[in-house]
């Protein structure tokens, strides 16, 4: 086990014992089990960050040419946006979904071979590297929306239903859950686009074309259309709580697909770089 | 020595509480028995002149009156308490012997702790209960009736309700519907700064809320009433806006709370007429607090989109939960007033002469030994006599100097307050925390 592996290990064991505090800071709302759980995953998210450093200064370019690379950044992002929405809106239930998520990626990424790139140049060009920053920043917030999302229903639905069960007083209001929602969705939709703006840039100068009807940028505008339909509706005629929340799910639910399902399911020129 | 020697030592006083409250006497006796905020001083004194009565207490609120008294009798000291709290009114409440209750020693110290805590109350965890034996403990210590053992006591007893209310439940969570629709609104909105409330209607519930709604620092309160004059009264009393019973339509496009309690057979605010105001708000959530009967808000309204509807039903339900929740949380309170009246018991018990005697001669010998110890291997000892005089020297020495101080504690004509002189003594020579 090389030093790396091992630091790897030690930041999934971090965001385990992470999970497991917030888990019983949910269970039993003691203010030193949250406190834990956030020293430890900001413990974590340290480890990881040296995790990140060493395998981009390993590979010479941002280490994203991989499953187990890009996962390990997807990670990274997530943890570090979930720290400052924390940090801004006091969200404290929602490490019970975002500890455990970050936590399946590291499991995941550590089961995964690292593979050298085949062309290092490829990696360190300004559209890719910004393409790359912008999109994972972008999930990152999503993926937290999501989350932010979930809690708003089930909050939700136990006041229109009256029966005020687990998650009442677990859970903020509404009115901070819609909100936190809508910050992380505008955020995350802006940095979408910047990030499929860069990526069609840096298509043209590789490929020479914008837009090549590949299945990655198919759904890569239908998961950008999804979010774009939110806020046009939010802002015109006031799509928010539930049917935002809902909404936040599904673009989720199709950004998992297009980050995800498209390398797995479908070919395309995108696999490239990844290589899966 | 003049005085007796008596076979054993005076035993510490005993603690007494005698009174009653809202479940042994009905609210007829107790307003007899009530003594109001400037008569409890002069209640204090009265009391003091007993023969069995040390130190004092008398908390007097609308749900109780209680005497808690240190004696070296109890018995004396109880009739003494009885008639004083029957007769002290200059009318004799014609009462019957049962509506007292009264606690000796570890289950007096048990029902101050409980009361304090709201373990006794009408509505368990009501926070006010705390506040009033603060001003009797002020009172009595105005008084100079508190002495040694009711200091104690009652810091433990505010250290033990704090303690309570932190580590348990027992005060959280509203359980009065007005206050309960408050928590509701802020599960809602969140922060309640700024939000417009809109009373329809009068009564003393909806009133209540938006006083409720105004300490939350609630925006701008507009009431609607069929009778102009009386909103515009209710609306000059809550700093608000009286508005005609024809613009409630219009003002639901900015309200965010609406509190309706009005006594119409039909629904003041129809579904269908909801829906384009809703689209007009451009959907912020909407707050329906419907304490009328008939309804007021008709409650197909609250499948509306980011609109809720809250009927006097589904208020009683929630404060029903929580009370649910109070008692469970009682359970735990009792747990640690268990524990704090067993750590009271121990100290008093430390107030018995014999064992601070002990205590004194234990804490001189330990200092004696450290001495000779040190005297013994300094770099002198061999100039000293041997080690077997040196103890017995000062064994005679802490012989003597224990002396006059037992015997004065253990003298039967001793005058004044012994616990004050036993407390001073393990103050002094730190008998309690060694």
């Amino acid at each position: 086990m090389s030093a790396m592996d091992r630091v790897h290990l030690a930041v999934t064991l971090c965001y385990l014992a992470a999970t497991a505090g917030y888990l019983a800071f949910l269970l039993l709302q003691r203010r030193p089990l949250e406190r834990t759980a956030r020293w430890l995953l900001t413990a974590g998210f340290a480890g990881h960050t040296l995790v990140l450093a060493g395998a981009g200064l390993k590979a010479g370019h941002l280490p994203v040419n991989d499953l187990h690379g890009t996962l390990v950044v997807a990670g990274w992002t997530l943890a570090g946006a979930f720290l400052v929405l924390q940090r801004r809106y006091r969200l404290h239930a929602l490490g019970v979904l975002a500890a455990p998520l970050v936590l399946t990626i590291m499991a995941a990424a550590a089961r995964l071979p690292s593979v050298p790139a085949a062309d290092k140049a490829l990696f360190n060009n300004f559209w890719l590297v910004s393409h790359v920053a912008a999109i994972f920043l972008g999930e990152a917030a999503l993926a937290l929306a999501c989350g932010i999302g979930i809690l708003y229903l089930l909050q939700e639905h136990g006041i229109k239903t009256k029966s005020h069960g687990f998650f009442y007083r677990r859970l903020p209001s509404l009115g901070l859950l819609d909100a936190a929602g809508y910050g992380c969705i505008a955020t995350g939709f802006a940095l979408l686009t910047l990030g499929l703006v860069t990526g069609f840039a840096y298509a043209e100068t590789v490929w020479g074309r914008f837009w090549q009807a590949d299945p990655k940028e198919i759904w890569s505008l239908i998961t950008w259309l999804i979010y774009a339909a939110l806020l046009h509706q939010r802002l015109t005629v006031g799509w928010r709580g539930r049917r935002s929340a809902l909404m936040a799910v599904a673009g989720f639910a199709a950004l998992l697909f297009t980050f995800l399902g498209v390398n797995f399911w479908l070919d395309g020129h995108h696999g490239v770089f990844t290589g899966i | 020595m003049t005085g007796r020697r008596s076979e054993s030592p005076p035993r510490p006083p005993h603690l007494l509480l005698l009174g009653l409250n809202h479940r042994t006497a009905p609210v007829a006796v107790r307003e007899c028995l009530a003594f109001a905020a400037h008569e409890i001083e002069a209640a204090l004194a009265a009391l003091r002149t007993g023969p069995a009565v040390d130190e004092a207490l008398l908390v007097s609120t609308c749900n109780r009156v209680e005497v808690l008294v240190t004696t070296p009798d109890p018995q004396a000291a109880a009739a003494h308490i009885r008639r004083f709290l029957t007769e002290a009114r200059g009318r004799p409440v014609a009462a019957d012997a049962d509506i007292f209750y009264c606690h000796l020693d570890d289950e007096a110290v048990r029902h101050l702790f409980r009361v304090a805590a709201s373990l006794d109350s009408m509505v368990v965890g009501e926070p006010q209960i705390l506040g009033q034996i603060k001003a009797a403990y002020q009172a009595a210590a105005r008084c100079k009736t508190a002495g040694v053992i009711l200091n104690r006591l009652l810091h433990r007893t505010f250290f033990v309700a704090k303690r309570i209310r932190t580590e348990t439940g027992i005060g959280d969570h509203a359980v009065s519907i007005s206050y309960a629709a408050v928590e509701l609104a802020r599960k809602i909105f969140g922060a309640l700064e700024g939000r417009q409330v809109l009373l329809i209607g009068a009564g003393e519930m909806a009133e209540l809320a938006v006083e409720h709604l105004i300490r939350q620092r609630a925006g701008d309160i507009l009431v609607a009433n069929r009778t102009f004059a009386r909103g515009a009264q209710l609306a000059a009393r809550f700093g608000g806006r009286a508005i005609g019973y024809e613009e409630i339509g219009p003002s639901l496009a900015q309200a965010d709370i609406v509190i309706s309690s009005t006594g119409a057979s039909g629904f003041v605010v129809e579904r269908d007429a909801l829906r384009p105001i809703m689209r007009r708000r451009r959907q912020r959530p909407l707050f329906f607090i419907d304490i009328a009967v008939p309804r007021d808000i008709d409650p197909r309204i609250n499948r509306l989109p980011n609109v809720y509807v809250y009927d006097i039903d589904d208020l009683k339900g929630v404060v029903d939960e929580n009370i649910d929740d109070r008692r469970r949380e009682a359970l735990k309170a009792e747990r640690l007033v268990d524990e704090a009246v067993l750590g009271f018991r121990q100290w008093r018990e430390s107030l018995d002469v014999v064992p601070t005697l002990v205590a004194l001669r234990r804490k001189l010998e330990a200092i004696a030994q450290v001495e000779i110890e040190k005297t013994l291997h300094g770099p002198e000892s061999q100039a000293l006599v041997d080690a077997q005089t040196l103890r017995r020297m000062t064994g005679a020495m802490i012989n003597k100097i224990l002396h006059d101080p037992t015997l004065l504690l253990k003298s039967n004509t001793f005058h004044g307050n012994r616990a004050e002189l036993l407390g001073l003594m393990r103050r002094l020579f730190r008998l309690d925390d060694p």
